[in-house]
């Protein structure tokens, strides 16, 4: 594996540890001066001692209990102003990013790349851009760690969640899996490979098994029936799905929702649950019919259609 | 006011002890006395104690190399999942509450047993129940579900006895908030003439807040466990992603519970911690208003940061925020209690018997723990330590290094009062030092070791984490060594030991106004309360050197 | 430690202290109950949340005839039991005994009725589960909390009926002096279990029928 433990693979990870190691000694020096005050007060006061005792001090009183009461409560919830800070500065993902998509089982991480080519226990990405993982589970919850990025998120089943970084620094990392899963949860651990943009773009065209992700999921779109009613020539009222991906969608029951890759995976799966306003909830379910695979090839798919605007 | 003689007033010596009443099996399956009822628990943990250390033992053992030496993956699993399971509801959380607690409640408050006796012997059969079905469960192979039970491993696919495991958990769960009632009902009705509120001793404060918690934290729990059992074992699917089911909703339910736990597992340990800061400095315990507020806000916030277990689990970024912020202010009572404790030893006549030494080691073990906490409740610091060695560390300081330790504490300085006998104090004194050596040699390199991303829960490891596991298994043959000790010269001491006196520790509260053993209904006469806790020294005035007997004890001249 | 009392027991120094203490540990227990069944309710809630429409369809198959009749049942069986309490009050040994009587009598007409409920759903295929008889698959959701709440509320009424039992039988015999403290803290987990139900009934049978 490349470098110290856990490794440094991006500047995020560089400003963690920079905070971590600020966190560490504030707490170094909080520790140490309350063992030197429990230390000395113990040798100072030992019984016999001739220290004096006697009345506590007049400073000692009701107010000062309160002072350093507010003065703790301040001192922490600065510490939480400063730590959001940096937290809110990643709740929002990237634009553009590089999509990756990952799939959990039991007891392997099955990565696909958006060229289509697949890997088993090794996800290899480029450093310099955005990168996003999309990532869901086929059967228990389980979690994706990359140590040298300081980034982690449980990989549930039934939903997608989400990871993004940028890295900077070409290696081959640990990946683990860190949600117990079962038998083989210390086992279901792989390799993070980083690599330059050009050595990411040889590698991932040198590949076998790539394929025009969109172009496959055209054809199951096509060969499910799904144009029957979702082509503009169809008689069936079902929604037009141009330009679909991330707009706003009104729905049945008032909400408005943004057609995400969940909501799109719901409509597909459990289609009564969020019907859009206007339409009748006719669509049947494809689970069964559809699986992980599938999805990441009907996703393609659906992203890749221009909204209508952008139609001539 | 502080004459040997009139202090001693209260009781007849020909009066038997508790000990003595009934010496048959059925006297003691048959009690309703609160202190033999303690002791009928004392024998259950310290068994689990054990079968939960055995656990640990052979993990750290296995995790001295790299690679899987004599456990299967399976058995690995299911060793973690029994420690975990025994050690939290079968050891800590009952520990001090129905030990201690059960013994020294009533008697700190002047009555003469707990509000409801009978409720309390069936709270231990119930307590016993439970731990059959653990048990049997144990032996129909074990579980692999971690103690946290998550779905849809736990309901779908883990081939271990989910149910038993899940039931016996249930079941204790009841032990617990029958425990719960009783107290709460004992701290309002029972008081004796004269023990007001803010005169109660910190101790009966901690068992107080402690039920609260309990009794409104553990339903949550066992509802989570019924659905558990009902999609297991009926087919009913509640947590199945397939049917529209949300598996992190058992998360929700489960944690819950579980963060208010670890309160009901620290509280009654800070207010054993609290009794004996203030015996062996021989001085009042610093802003015991203040230290009861503090408890109080512990029970009630910690109700409310729950989520902080969840800041990777696909909870929204806006929940964290909220969970983050609530997680820094519950950890500032905590703060103001380590600063009283501190302020406590100032001007006072230290001594450093075994209670205290375990009482200081609680004290920084704790400022440990309770520190690393805020690391926690960073999320991005949490999203790259959670599920590593680094909450295992954190938690372990808590619970082990300040519950435990407090547990121990307490134990030796209620020794006397419970058995009428002496312990050796040089035994006592190598055993709290070893185990504070021992403690920290086994965790502090777990800190290290997450930060460095080793995750939890795993059988096999890469290389480069060995020599902190190493480091961290010689630990742990140190704690074993340091935990089996007081087991055997306390034991020793029931044989052997010096008898103790009435109050070999010269300390105020009631408890110590009558005999070591107490007879059967603890006071020959109702005490009358005058003075507030802690009275070590005259008011305006420092502790004397040489005088050994308090100021005032809490029970004086009606 | 003066009074003496065929009902004041150990470690009581009066009977009104224990009186009052047996209520009071009923409502400690009577708040461990609402977070029990809260839990229960919140997951209840947050899955109807997600899926109005398939609960509203499950919701359909739920017979508010049996609702109605169980939910009137109760009820009066609450009266009684207040009844008896307010009879134990005032010395009426008899009234008192009829009373709860009564409320064993009505507890375990709820349970019959119950029971035909239940047959009746499961024979329409209610049970979740690869035979569960409606669509989508969320509606097996609602289904599943039905026989899990109604579930625990009969244990729980079982349990209320079992304990009614031992103190009507033990007042009858002599053996429970009326002034016992006993009655209130028994009528208030009564009461409880009826207040369970009444938020089931909206919960499992008025839903879609406003």
């Amino acid at each position: 594996m490349t470098g110290a433990f856990p490794g440094d693979a991006s500047i995020y990870a560089g400003e963690w540890d920079r905070f971590f190691a600020i966190l560490i000694a504030i707490s170094a020096i909080i520790v140490a001066a309350i063992f030197i005050v429990i230390v000395g007060f113990s040798i100072r006061y030992r019984r016999g001692s001739k220290a004096k005792r006697g009345m506590l001090p007049e400073v000692i009183t009701n107010e000062l209990e309160l002072s350093w009461t507010a003065a703790t409560a301040i001192a922490f919830i600065f510490m939480f102003w400063w730590v959001a800070m940096t937290q809110l500065k990643n709740i929002i993902p990237p634009e553009h990013p590089l999509e990756i998509h990952v799939l959990a089982k039991q007891w392997m991480w099955k990565v696909q790349q958006p060229n289509g080519v697949r890997e088993i226990d090794e996800l290899h990405a480029p450093v310099g851009r955005a990168v996003e993982l999309i990532m869901t589970s086929q059967d228990v919850i389980h979690s994706l760690f990359l140590p040298a990025l300081r980034l982690k998120k449980d990989v549930l089943p039934g939903r997608y969640t989400y990871l993004w970084f940028t890295a900077n620094k070409p290696g081959i990392y640990h990946l683990f899996c860190s949600e117990l899963c079962g038998t083989g949860h210390s086992r279901m651990t792989g390799r993070l490979v980083l690599m330059t943009p050009a050595d990411y773009a040889r590698w991932s065209a040198a590949q076998p098994g790539a394929e025009d992700l969109a172009a496959a999921g055209a054809k199951i779109f096509g060969s499910l029936g799904c144009s029957g009613c979702h082509a503009p020539s169809s008689s069936v009222h079902a929604p037009d799905l141009n330009g679909v991906f991330g707009h706003k969608v009104q729905l049945a029951d008032g909400r408005t929702v943004t057609a995400d890759e969940a909501y799109l995976r719901d409509s597909i799966l459990l289609p009564q649950k969020d019907v859009v306003a206007g339409f009748e909830p006719i669509m049947p379910s494809f689970r069964g019919i559809v699986d992980d695979d599938d999805m990441v090839k009907l996703m393609a798919y659906l992203k890749s259609l221009p909204s209508k605007r952008d139609q001539p | 006011m502080s004459d040997g003689a009139l202090i001693y007033v209260r009781h007849q010596d020909k009066e038997e002890n508790y000990l003595q009443a009934g010496h048959t099996l059925a006297s003691w399956l048959t009690t309703t006395d609160h202190k033999r009822i303690a002791i009928l628990y004392a024998f259950a943990i310290t068994f689990f104690f054990f079968i939960g250390g055995l656990a640990v033992g052979l993990i750290r053992l296995e995790l001295m190399s790299p690679g899987g030496d004599f456990l299967t993956d399976d058995a690995y699993n299911r060793l973690f999942t029994l420690h975990g399971i025994v050690m939290v509801w079968f050891f800590l959380v009952p520990s001090i509450p129905t030990t201690l607690g059960n013994f020294l409640l009533p008697m700190m408050i002047g009555a003469k047993d707990v509000a409801f006796p009978r409720l309390n012997l069936m709270s231990w059969y119930i307590f016993i129940i439970g731990a059959c079905f653990a048990i049997l469960s144990i032996f129909a192979g074990g579980v692999d579900t971690g103690w946290t039970f998550y779905t849809p491993f736990s309901t779908m696919f883990s081939k271990g006895d989910v149910i038993a495991a899940a039931a016996g958990v249930f079941i204790v769960g009841f032990s617990s908030i029958a425990s719960g009632v009783n107290f709460i009902t004992t701290v309002h009705m029972l008081r004796a003439p004269g023990m007001t509120w803010f005169r109660l001793p910190l101790f009966v404060w901690a068992m107080y807040a402690t039920s609260i918690v309990m009794v409104l934290a553990t339903p949550v729990l066992a509802m989570s466990l019924l659905l558990i059992i009902a999609e297991r074992w009926l087919g009913m699917p509640i947590f199945n992603p397939a049917n529209g089911g949300d598996p992190l909703l058992f998360q929700h339910l489960f944690w819950f519970y579980s963060h208010p736990a670890v309160y009901i597992m620290v509280l009654p340990a800070m207010g054993v911690v609290s009794e004996i800061f203030a015996c062996f400095a021989r001085r009042r315990v610093f802003g015991y208003a203040m230290m009861v507020y503090a408890m109080m806000a512990i029970a009630v916030i910690g109700f409310f940061v729950w989520g902080h277990h969840m800041f990777v689990a696909g909870q929204s970024q806006y929940a964290n925020l909220v969970f983050s912020f609530l997680s820094f202010i519950v950890a500032v009572p905590s703060a103001i209690k380590v600063f009283n404790w501190t302020a406590t030893l100032y001007r006072g006549q230290i001594t450093f018997e075994a209670p205290m030494l375990y009482a200081l080691g609680f004290l920084g073990l704790f400022t440990v723990g309770g520190l690393t906490g805020l690391f926690l409740a960073s999320v991005p610091i949490d999203v790259h330590v959670t599920d590593t060695y680094f909450v295992v560390a954190h938690f372990h300081y808590i619970m082990v290094g300040g519950s435990v330790s407090a547990f121990f504490a307490g134990l030796h300085y209620w020794w006397p009062k419970i058995t009428g006998r002496l312990y050796s104090e040089a035994w006592a004194r190598f055993a709290a030092i070893v185990m504070f050596l021992g403690f920290n040699t086994t965790f502090m390199p777990q800190f290290i070791m997450g930060y460095g991303g080793m995750p939890r829960r795993y059988h096999v490891y890469p290389p480069e984490f060995q020599v902190w596991h190493v480091m961290s298994s010689v630990g742990a043959l140190v704690l074993f060594v340091a935990y089996t000790l007081p087991l055997i010269y306390l034991t020793w001491s029931l044989f052997y030991g010096r008898k103790a006196g009435d109050n070999p520790w010269a300390a105020t509260g009631l408890e110590w106004q009558t005999a070591s053993p107490p007879p059967t209904h603890n006071f020959t006469e109702l005490p009358q309360v005058t003075a507030p806790p802690y009275r070590y020294h005259p008011e305006h005035q420092a502790p004397d050197a040489e005088r050994r007997q308090p100021e005032t004890v809490q029970g004086g001249e009606p | 430690m003066s009074e003496t009392s065929p009902v004041l027991r150990e470690p009581w120094p009066s009977v009104a202290r224990q009186r009052m203490a047996v209520s009071f540990g009923m409502w400690v227990f009577i708040a461990s109950e609402v977070l029990f069944f809260g839990g229960l309710f919140l997951a209840y809630a947050v899955y109807r949340l997600l899926d109005a429409e398939a609960f509203r369809i499950a919701a359909r198959e739920t017979d508010v005839f049996y609702g109605t009749t169980n939910t009137a049942i109760l009820l009066t069986s609450s009266l009684t039991m207040a009844m008896a309490v307010h009879g134990a009050e005032r010395g009426f040994r008899r009234m008192t005994i009829r009373c709860l009587e009564a409320t064993i009598v009505l507890g375990l007409v709820f349970i019959v009725v119950k029971g035909l409920e239940y047959h009746d759903d499961l024979a329409k295929g209610l049970w979740p589960g690869p035979d569960f008889a409606l669509h989508p698959a969320a509606t097996q959701l609602f289904w599943a909390f039905y026989w899990i709440a109604t579930g625990l509320h009969a244990v729980h009424l079982s349990i209320g009926i079992g304990i009614v039992s031992v103190i009507t039988i033990r007042l009858a015999r002599g053996t429970l002096p009326i002034q016992a403290t006993a009655f209130e803290g028994v009528a208030l987990y009564w009461h409880l279990v009826d207040t369970i139900w009444i938020i089931l009934l909206p919960m499992l049978y008025l839903v879609g029928r406003a």
